[in-house]
């Protein structure tokens, strides 16, 4: 029952992950003074894509066929590890948030490799400066899940949500400083303004967009696809970890539908949130990602050793 | 009225010296002032004596501003070179013969004679001896390398082959070890702009070199110009590049009304004034949104988009042509402006100054914008000099060209235009540029408006009965506009070169990405804003 259930919860987090996008770019067009797009124009991308084939060019080898399925697979792994609206569930339990740092890793492994495998300038510029963000990127995400660890004594997500809940709302200088790295991360790694612009059409700027720039079809829309899971993820992650409040701990009607309320609420007013800061600021200079992630790394540390000095005991 | 007052001791001092230290040196010049070439100074000299002539003029700081030929259908080709320094415009001319169909090269005099030696070459065949690069130019695969498209004997029609060879041997600059790799971009690009390859050699993210390769856009203007009549021109020159339609068109007609010796009534010049600071104004709202967006602040886009697009409806709402297209014509305008047009002109003018007033703070005030534009993109004064870089170009690098200023026509000669120049030469100097730009010429429009007397727009042109010719200049938004058209007997064109400012500011490009990353170049380009068509021709 369980299993199904999580099978489920897991399936209905891959569903919703293009409305949030949707969301995040009708909120954005709103605050540039334009008309957006229905909530549900990324349905209908991803729809018309998956009716297209896709064009493969002749220097392609396997993994550039591949990759999209890695990519997708690993980024349906990582949701199903990531408590969405129900806490316990057996999935959340089997691994923990290391493994979830591993399955992103995994997947953009395969993903800078399928850059590569054409040989196009485009691709392998775009794989070279996605690894620069990753090898800046996951040193700040591990430190910040090593000081959510620390707190709760463990690296499973659910155990450390539960823990949570149970230490009631507590001002944690620790937490406060893990959340601000991670949400800097999470902007790097799912490739918003300021250290990726997804709306570009300018090859030479882009890092993301860079790799897949020879994909179409249903390749793309698989890679599409997962960087809409991961953009949620990252969303239910902060929301879920730092703000566990309203997740259902047990399968009653009323837990699950204060659960899926409370994540989806949660997940709007993050929502509106990335494209205010998205509208705020430029894209930065491709040198100043050192900067900014070596600045979410500093936030991360912080958060630890406030961790070992101010709340241990 | 004239539209040129005649040349002042002041526009002509460096062309008297000029003239005087060429004489002692033994080189015989032979004055052609009086000539139909008004605002120019013709000279005419040897063709062994060419590079000395640009040498002698590049140590007084001249400025080379265009080179083209011209077939005389007799065999002899004939070939211009003009010089420009304070406003004072001087026009070489030799005659060349076969079978010596060749000139010293002035490239290495002014490095902005590279590539339009470079076009002419490809075109008329003429070698260009001791030209640094002989590489060829214009022409890419879609005609032979012995054959010569703006030569009388090839048809206007062209000879097209069935298919165009792909264009895959060019030379480029090559890179000197594995550890510097090249970047091949273009001629596609994402954007829906125009074609051009650009070719970057990088170690990492920095840039090395950037080699342009353009022509993807030529259109034989030139050839199928010859022949006719002067309205059709000035449509065809209204096409050359787009976004400088009126520029274009009014520099071509001003050079055949010249030619014909005509002269347009007041308030048709005033009207060209009002159109092509219209224009202006479009593009630089245009620009200065895409530069923001393309560092990925799409605000400023937007803002500047919606302001761009009231101001073209009201291009089309007062003048019938969004983009001001075929407006200006021999003989003046085609479209007069109705006196509550005007009205609501200067309604629209004020408004567009308070929004503009209101944004500019939140885009100085954001430090993420302005740490991607202050700095990116030098270009040094000397370097702008050197290249004869034009308009916004030039201006934000602190050379100084503005012929409305320099040298005053009609209307300008009765406005005052305020001048906007900045040092810093970074691409935020250049969109700082364009925003004065703006209200300079607001402001300038306001003052037109103001002396916007009734009267007629059209004048009837009369063919010459004779063979003619006439220069054109042009302050056009991206710099000076220069048109040369020579009439036959009958009234049509037998040669016609527009010369767009674009062609000094694509070298430019090349100087300014040193020292930048490889991601930082389409913002670069995009300050930049060189005209594809402009250059192709």
């Amino acid at each position: 029952m369980n299993w199904l259930t999580s099978i489920v919860e897991t399936a209905l987090f891959i569903l919703l992950a293009p409305l949030f996008a949707g969301w995040v770019k009708w909120v954005k067009c709103l605050l540039q003074n334009r008309r957006p797009p229905p909530l549900v124009q990324p349905y209908r991308d991803l729809a018309k894509l998956f009716r297209k084939r896709p064009m493969i060019a002749d220097t392609a080898s396997w993994i550039f066929e591949a990759a999209p399925f890695v990519v997708f697979v690993t980024a349906v792994f990582a949701a199903g590890i990531v408590p969405f609206a129900i806490a316990h569930l057996p999935t959340a339990k089997v691994a923990d948030l290391i493994v979830l740092v591993g399955f992103f890793a995994l997947g953009r492994f395969f993903l800078t490799l399928a850059g590569l495998d054409l040989g196009t300038a485009f691709g392998g510029m775009g794989s070279s400066r996605e690894m620069m963000i990753a090898s800046l990127a996951e040193p700040a995400m591990l430190m910040a899940v090593f000081t959510l660890a620390m707190s709760a004594a463990t690296t499973n997500l659910s155990q450390a949500i539960d823990w949570v809940l149970q230490t009631g709302l507590v001002l944690r200088p620790s937490f406060v400083f893990a959340l601000a790295g991670l949400m800097l991360v999470g902007i790097a790694e799912t490739g918003r303004i300021p250290v990726d612009n997804p709306a570009t059409h300018l090859e030479l700027t882009m890092v993301h967009e860079a790799m897949v720039l020879e994909y179409s079809g249903r390749y793309l829309a698989l890679i599409e696809w997962a960087n809409q899971i991961k953009l949620m993820l990252y969303g239910v992650l902060i929301a879920n970890i730092f703000l566990p409040w309203g997740i259902a701990e047990s399968l009653t009607p009323r837990d699950l539908a204060l659960g899926f309320a409370s994540i989806i609420g949660k997940l709007a007013v993050l929502g509106i949130a990335l494209p205010i800061s998205e509208t705020l600021f430029a894209k930065m200079r491709v040198f100043r990602y050192q900067e900014f992630l070596g600045f979410a790394y500093l936030l991360s540390l912080l958060g630890m050793l406030s961790h070992v000095i101010l709340e241990v005991n | 009225m004239d539209v040129w007052a005649p040349l002042s001791d002041a526009h002509r001092a460096w062309m008297i010296e000029l003239n005087r230290e060429l004489q002692a040196q033994g080189v015989a010049i032979r004055d052609g002032t009086g000539s139909a070439l008004l605002p120019a100074h013709l000279w005419e000299v040897g063709s062994h004596d060419w590079e000395r002539v640009a040498r002698a003029a590049h140590r007084r700081q001249a400025r080379w501003a265009g080179l083209w030929l011209d077939d005389l259908g007799n065999g002899q080709l004939r070939a211009h070179a003009a010089l420009m320094k304070h406003g004072g415009l001087l026009v070489l001319r030799t005659h060349l013969e076969p079978p010596d169909l060749s000139l010293p090269s002035q490239a290495h005099a002014f490095p902005a004679a590279d590539r339009i030696e470079r076009h002419a070459a490809d075109l008329y065949g003429v070698t260009f001896k001791g030209h640094p690069d002989p590489r060829r130019w214009t022409r890419h695969q879609a005609w032979p390398p012995d054959t010569f498209p703006l030569r009388k004997a090839f048809s206007a029609a062209g000879d097209p082959a069935p298919a165009t060879p792909p264009d895959a041997d060019y030379p480029f600059l090559a890179s000197p070890s594995p550890e510097v790799y090249e970047i091949p971009v273009g001629p596609v690009h994402a954007g829906i702009i125009e074609p051009g390859h650009f070719r970057f050699l990088a170690v990492g993210e920095t840039m090395l070199n950037l080699e342009e390769r353009l022509g993807y856009v030529h259109k034989g203007i030139e050839k199928i110009a010859e022949g006719r009549d002067p309205e059709s021109v000035a449509r065809l020159a209204g096409r050359v590049s787009g976004d400088s339609t009126v520029a274009h068109a009014w520099a071509a007609c001003m050079a055949m009304e010249q030619a014909l010796g005509k002269v347009i009534p007041l308030r048709a010049f005033r009207l060209r004034g009002i159109l092509t600071e219209r224009e202006r104004i479009a593009n630089h709202l245009g620009d200065i949104g895409a530069i923001c967006n393309d560092v990925g602040f799409p605000f400023a886009n937007y803002q500047f988009s919606r302001l761009r697009e009231q101001w073209l409806r009201d291009n089309a709402a007062w003048f019938g042509h969004r983009l001001l297209m075929d407006l200006v014509v021999p003989g003046g305008v085609a479209h007069d402006l109705a006196e509550t047009d005007a009205g609501a002109m200067r309604d629209h003018i004020a408004a567009l100054r308070r929004e503009l007033d209101e944004l500019r703070p939140i885009l100085d005030a954001n430090h993420s914008l302005q740490d991607r534009l202050v700095g990116a993109g030098h270009l040094s004064f000397e370097a702008a000099r050197d290249l004869g870089c034009l308009g916004y170009v030039g201006r934000a690098s602190g050379f100084d060209t503005d012929l409305r200023r320099e040298r005053p026509y009609a209307p300008y000669d009765e406005v005052t235009v305020p001048a906007v120049l900045r040092t810093e030469g970074d691409v935020a100097a250049r969109l700082n540029v364009r925003y004065d730009e703006i209200n300079a010429s607001l402001a300038v429009i306001e003052q037109l408006l103001d002396r916007l007397h009734p009267g007629p727009v059209l004048a009837d042109l009369a063919p010459p009965g004779r063979a003619t010719e006439g220069i054109g200049l042009i302050e056009g938004w991206r710099g000076e506009v220069m048109s040369y058209v020579r009439l036959d007997a009958t009234g049509r064109v037998a040669r016609f070169y527009p010369r767009d400012p674009s062609v000094f500011n694509w070298p430019a490009l090349e100087q300014l990405i040193h020292g930048n990353i490889v991601p930082d170049f389409p913002l670069c380009n995009k300050s930049v804003n060189g005209s594809y068509s402009g250059h192709d021709l």
